[in-house]
């Protein structure tokens, strides 16, 4: 069986407009210098890696959010590399993002009813409203909240309003990115406890991108690890904390704070 | 404890309820001035010249506010004065609105070149004197009501087009804007239904303060006789006619005046207070 998710030498810059000369186009920075990777159906993948290695920019370019400048992203062999605005919004149920900050990526100004449902009117689906009502039941909130705006949430609610918005039209695949780092310690773990059964549950790929290995280690089938916009390691989770291969990885392993310091991994 | 939340009681809407009060009063008259003003606002009257207002001696009690130099009842030209008030903060507020809204929309969303043009041309617009401006725009298109309402729209669009282009900007670079995208949402989509909700409140701060600097250009270009024909009465022409004679008869000044700053700090307060009270994010 293929890969869901395929990409080649993908190489993505940014202008820096802070070099730009009075005339002409400004120098482009480079962050991500030819990423090879393949996320298998069903699997949850963990990218790594500290912040500014390009992790996120990773998952953005995998759902054409940031326009690559060289390799290609194949979507269940699909090649939407170069794929038009239209094209891509037809496929765009099929590939869903979670988004860090769920107080930024929830608009205000609407109710969760309306946010969730969205996704489901752009295309005119008559059922939205209900399969709304379904979406924020399975992520265990009471459909009471359904006329309530984001701000009358609490951060771990807001970001379960996130994951139903993502998965209210049954994707094939999510990227997850850093979706808990702005929680609390306990609303983290009900957040992806929750996060990882539904994906169990509905077999979705999952590229769950995270600084916070522990986490990493807990949810995911695969790991790869990234620095400076290249990918330093690629293995499965338990290869990967057993015996990490490169140094880089080894001192990220080193720099986990352990619950119990005496313990070995 | 959610529910509680939700019906904490809030600060007096007292600003809500005094301004709304005082533009009810202010459109109730201007609609219904040909009807419930006392005299015919241009009826002059030489044997009744200078009276004053009715709680000081001397007084007619069928002019309330007193008369002016030329015997015209001041309470009927202030209420005929509030109809061309009205007419102007409503048709230039709203028109000035839209115009610089769309610009702004445009630049702040669509950024390159779009911007580039509005923001240029909003830069040169600017850096004209306004009100010399209007003064210039109303002697050489002439004048009247109609050129008074295109003097401020043409001046006065680029106040939209700065604040709603900056909040635009803003908005378009919250995650929600690319959680539309990732929604399959159209560009032309985000903007309508995603961006312009949360840049609203911003427009209708802004458009309740244009109202209230449309009267007061009014009122500055009836002062130097270029809005609408003598004859009319506006607030501006009463307030330049009761300067002649401020000695005399200081009502015919202070009312019109009186009357011009309420309805324009009404305005403002009224824009203020009811985004604090209708808008779900500040609740």
């Amino acid at each position: 069986m293929s890969a869901l998710v395929d990409i080649r030498d993908l190489v993505v810059s940014y202008p820096d407009m802070a070099r730009k000369p009075l005339l002409g186009a400004a120098p482009r920075n480079t962050v991500l210098h030819g990423i090879t990777l393949a996320v298998g159906r069903g699997q949850i993948i963990g990218i790594v890696g500290e912040s500014g290695s390009g992790k996120s920019t990773l998952g953005r370019a995998i759902l054409r959010l940031i326009e690559p400048d060289q390799g290609q992203i194949v979507f269940d062999g699909t090649d939407i590399t170069h794929l038009d605005d239209r094209a891509l919004r037809a496929l765009r149920p099929r590939f869903q993002m979670i988004f860090q900050d769920p107080m930024s990526s929830l608009n205000p100004r609407q109710t969760l009813h309306r946010l969730i449902a969205t996704p489901l009117a752009i295309r005119g689906d008559t059922q939205a409203m209900d399969k709304a009502a379904n979406a924020l039941d399975r992520v265990g909130l009471p459909s009471r909240f359904l006329a309530r705006y984001p701000h009358e949430l609490s951060g771990g609610q807001r970001q379960r309003v996130g994951i139903a918005r993502a998965i209210v039209q049954s994707p094939d695949f999510i990227v997850a990115d850093e979706i808990a780092s702005g929680l609390d310690v306990s609303s983290q773990a009900v957040v992806l406890t929750l996060l990882q059964d539904i994906v169990r549950e509905t077999g979705t790929t999952l590229a769950f991108i995270s600084h916070d290995l522990s986490v990493v280690r807990r949810l995911c089938d695969s790991v790869v690890v990234m620095a400076g916009g290249k990918i330093v390691e690629a293995a499965r989770t338990t290869t990967l904390f057993n015996t990490p291969q490169s140094g880089y990885t080894r001192k990220l392993l080193e720099a986990i704070p352990l619950p119990e310091p005496d313990q070995v991994w | 404890m959610d529910e509680a939340l939700r019906t904490s009681p809030r600060a007096t809407p007292w600003r809500l309820w005094l301004s709304g009060g005082w533009l009810t009063l202010f459109f109730g008259v201007a609609l219904l001035a040909p009807w419930i003003a006392p005299h015919d606002p241009l009826y002059q009257d030489l044997f009744l010249q200078r009276l004053p207002p009715f709680w000081i001696d001397g007084a007619e009690t069928g002019h309330p506010l007193g008369t002016d130099s030329l015997g015209r009842d001041v309470a009927s030209r202030l209420m005929h004065g509030a109809s061309v008030a009205a007419t102007v903060a409503l048709i230039a507020g709203l028109a000035t609105c839209l115009l610089g809204s769309v610009l702004g929309l445009l630049a702040g969303f669509y950024r390159g070149w779009v911007d580039q043009v509005i923001s240029r041309i909003v830069d040169i617009w600017m850096s004209f004197p306004p009100v010399l401006f209007a003064i210039l725009l109303v002697a050489v298109i002439g004048t009247g009501l109609t050129s008074v309402i295109v003097a401020i729209i043409v001046i006065d669009w680029t106040r939209f087009t700065r604040v709603v282009r900056a909040e635009t900007m803003a908005q378009a670079r919250m995650d929600y804007t690319e959680a539309a995208h990732v929604a399959g949402m159209s560009r032309f989509a985000t903007l309508m239904r995603e961006i312009l909700p949360n840049v609203a409140p911003v427009i209708l701060s802004v458009l309740t303060l244009q109202m209230g600097i449309a009267i007061v250009v009014e009122a500055i270009l009836s002062f130097v006789n270029l809005s609408v024909s003598t004859d009319d009465p506006t607030w501006g022409g009463m307030i330049a006619e009761g300067r002649v004679s401020i000695h005399q008869a200081w009502w015919v000044l202070i009312f019109p005046m009186i009357a011009l700053f309420l309805t324009v700090l009404s305005f403002t307060q009224f824009g203020d207070a009811l985004r604090n009270r209708f808008d779900p994010v500040l609740r």
